[in-house]
């Protein structure tokens, strides 16, 4: 970990005051915060989930993070240094990005999608293809059998996996995961959510997480941070969260009021 | 004098034709396609240049073709009798259904593929070279074939500025009011626009991502 310029504190990710609104003057109202005036830090391995409704500005603050979008206040540093100092691609490339649907490219295999960021970063083919190999047996999949298939050959978990394999190949130090396991049936959601917890502990890697589902969020994360219309409410570790007496907490603790009948 | 007899007699004229013609088409196929690709890929993410680019392309194609060879005659350098002002024309017509669909494919891209690339750190260059072209191949390809077979269509037009091709038979038919003259420059022009659409075809579907 270089520490020159964050001497205080080892945060790898920090949030400080930071807003992004998009400018609507041209349409005669008043501009519009996304994301108001937050901070937080985001400790070196840890799985910070991002909770909140639709809009709530959860995704927009993951964007924030790899520079896709650009701080309108304020300034997101990522291992000591402002995203504004960094070049967008070096930035981009030191961290993992898995999405909803995965967004695999259709035009190549399992394999090059996995060795993308590798081929990019000019790694000799013997090197792509036995990471590649190493990344998906990581994530549960036989290379044999899955390496020279295309996307549209795949069941929907089996995408997300690749996307994740995707995403870890290049080993970078932070992973940013937009309710990556949201387009899932339930029952191999629940699979996929307790081999990445898993594999999260395993591999020490910085995790944000985005997501609207607060089971998932007690069972993946080590902190979670919740948010309503761009701002923090609330912010506590999983077996603390639900004890939060504030109202937008509750309603999401309401959301896990167990079905009659069920047994759990 | 039945078309066969006739087909018979002057098979190494038609043949000829046919040749003159296909050149025609492949010229200005070719330049086109170099001309339509780029330009689509240039316009694609400058809404007020497409517009633009579009517009002129779509006016070209409004043009019936007899006006259009007639309106490049007096125009120097680019005009005039022959093979050169018709191969302009023929570009002008090909141009549209080219840029169109080079637009339309790359735009067309599932925007979670795009965000993707963007997010992995791949430059604008080579999410353009890696990612929008080859998935927009396909539609590239199939702007490629209709203008190819209204191109194999126009040219025999080009006959009547002196451009030769099988038009030649067509215009020598009309005035002869002789059916065999005039099948013997539109059969063959009806089978290079069906080999075309055939081959063309089957590589579009190649070439097509699931």
């Amino acid at each position: 970990m270089n520490s020159k310029t964050a001497p205080e504190i080892q945060a790898t990710i920090q949030f400080r005051n930071v807003t992004y609104s998009i400018d609507r003057s041209h349409s005669g109202s008043q501009s519009r915060a996304i994301v108001d005036d937050i901070s937080f830090d985001v400790s070196h391995g840890e799985t910070l989930i991002l909770l909140g409704r639709s809009g709530s500005g959860k995704t927009t603050l993951l964007r924030l993070i790899n520079n896709l979008v650009v701080p309108t206040g304020g300034q997101v540093v990522v291992e000591g240094r402002a995203t504004s100092q960094w070049d967008p691609i070096r930035l981009r490339r030191n961290i993992g990005y898995v999405i909803q649907e995965a967004g695999l490219f259709p035009h190549f295999t399992v394999a090059q999608n996995v060795g993308l960021v590798p081929t990019l970063e000019g790694w000799d083919s013997t090197r792509i293809s036995s990471r590649t190999a190493e990344m998906l047996l990581l994530v549960g999949l036989d290379p044999g059998e899955f390496a020279a298939r295309r996307p549209h050959e795949l069941s929907g978990g089996q995408r997300q996996r690749v996307g994740v394999a995707r995403a870890l190949a290049a080993d970078p130090p932070i992973l940013l995961m937009d309710e990556p396991f949201g387009a899932l049936d339930p029952v191999t959601r629940a699979e996929l959510q307790r081999e990445f917890s898993a594999l999260a502990r395993r591999l020490g890697k910085t995790i944000v997480f985005v997501t609207h589902d607060v089971r998932e969020a007690l069972l993946l994360g080590s902190r979670i941070v919740l948010l309503q219309s761009g701002r923090i409410v609330a912010t506590a570790p999983p077996d603390q969260f639900l004890q939060i007496e504030q109202p937008e907490v509750r309603a999401f603790a309401a959301s896990l009021v167990p079905v009659p009948g069920a047994s759990a | 004098m039945s078309p066969s007899t006739f087909f018979v007699e002057h098979r190494a004229e038609i043949l000829e034709a046919t040749l003159a013609h296909l050149s025609l088409v492949v010229v200005a196929m070719l330049i086109a396609v170099a001309i339509g690709v780029p330009l689509g890929m240039f316009v694609v993410q400058r809404p007020a240049l497409r517009n633009i680019a579009l517009g002129i392309a779509s006016v070209f194609q409004t043009i019936p073709s007899l006006a259009l060879f007639g309106f490049l005659i007096p125009i120097p350098f680019i005009g005039g009798i022959g093979r050169r002002t018709a191969i302009v024309a023929l570009v002008l017509y090909a141009l549209l259904p080219i840029l169109r669909n080079t637009y339309v494919g790359l735009s067309s891209i599932d925007p979670a593929v795009l965000q993707a690339a963007e997010a992995m750190g791949m430059t604008n260059a080579q999410i353009l070279c890696r990612v929008r072209f080859p998935l927009a191949l396909a539609f590239i390809l199939a702007g490629i074939r209709t203008a190819t077979i209204i191109t194999i269509g126009v040219a025999t037009i080009a006959a009547a500025i002196g451009a030769g091709g099988l038009g030649t038979f067509i215009f020598r038919g009309v005035a002869m009011v002789s059916d065999a003259v005039i099948l013997a420059g539109a059969i063959p022009a009806a089978v290079l626009a069906i080999v075309a659409d055939i081959l063309l075809g089957w590589l579009e579907r190649r070439l097509r991502v699931a």
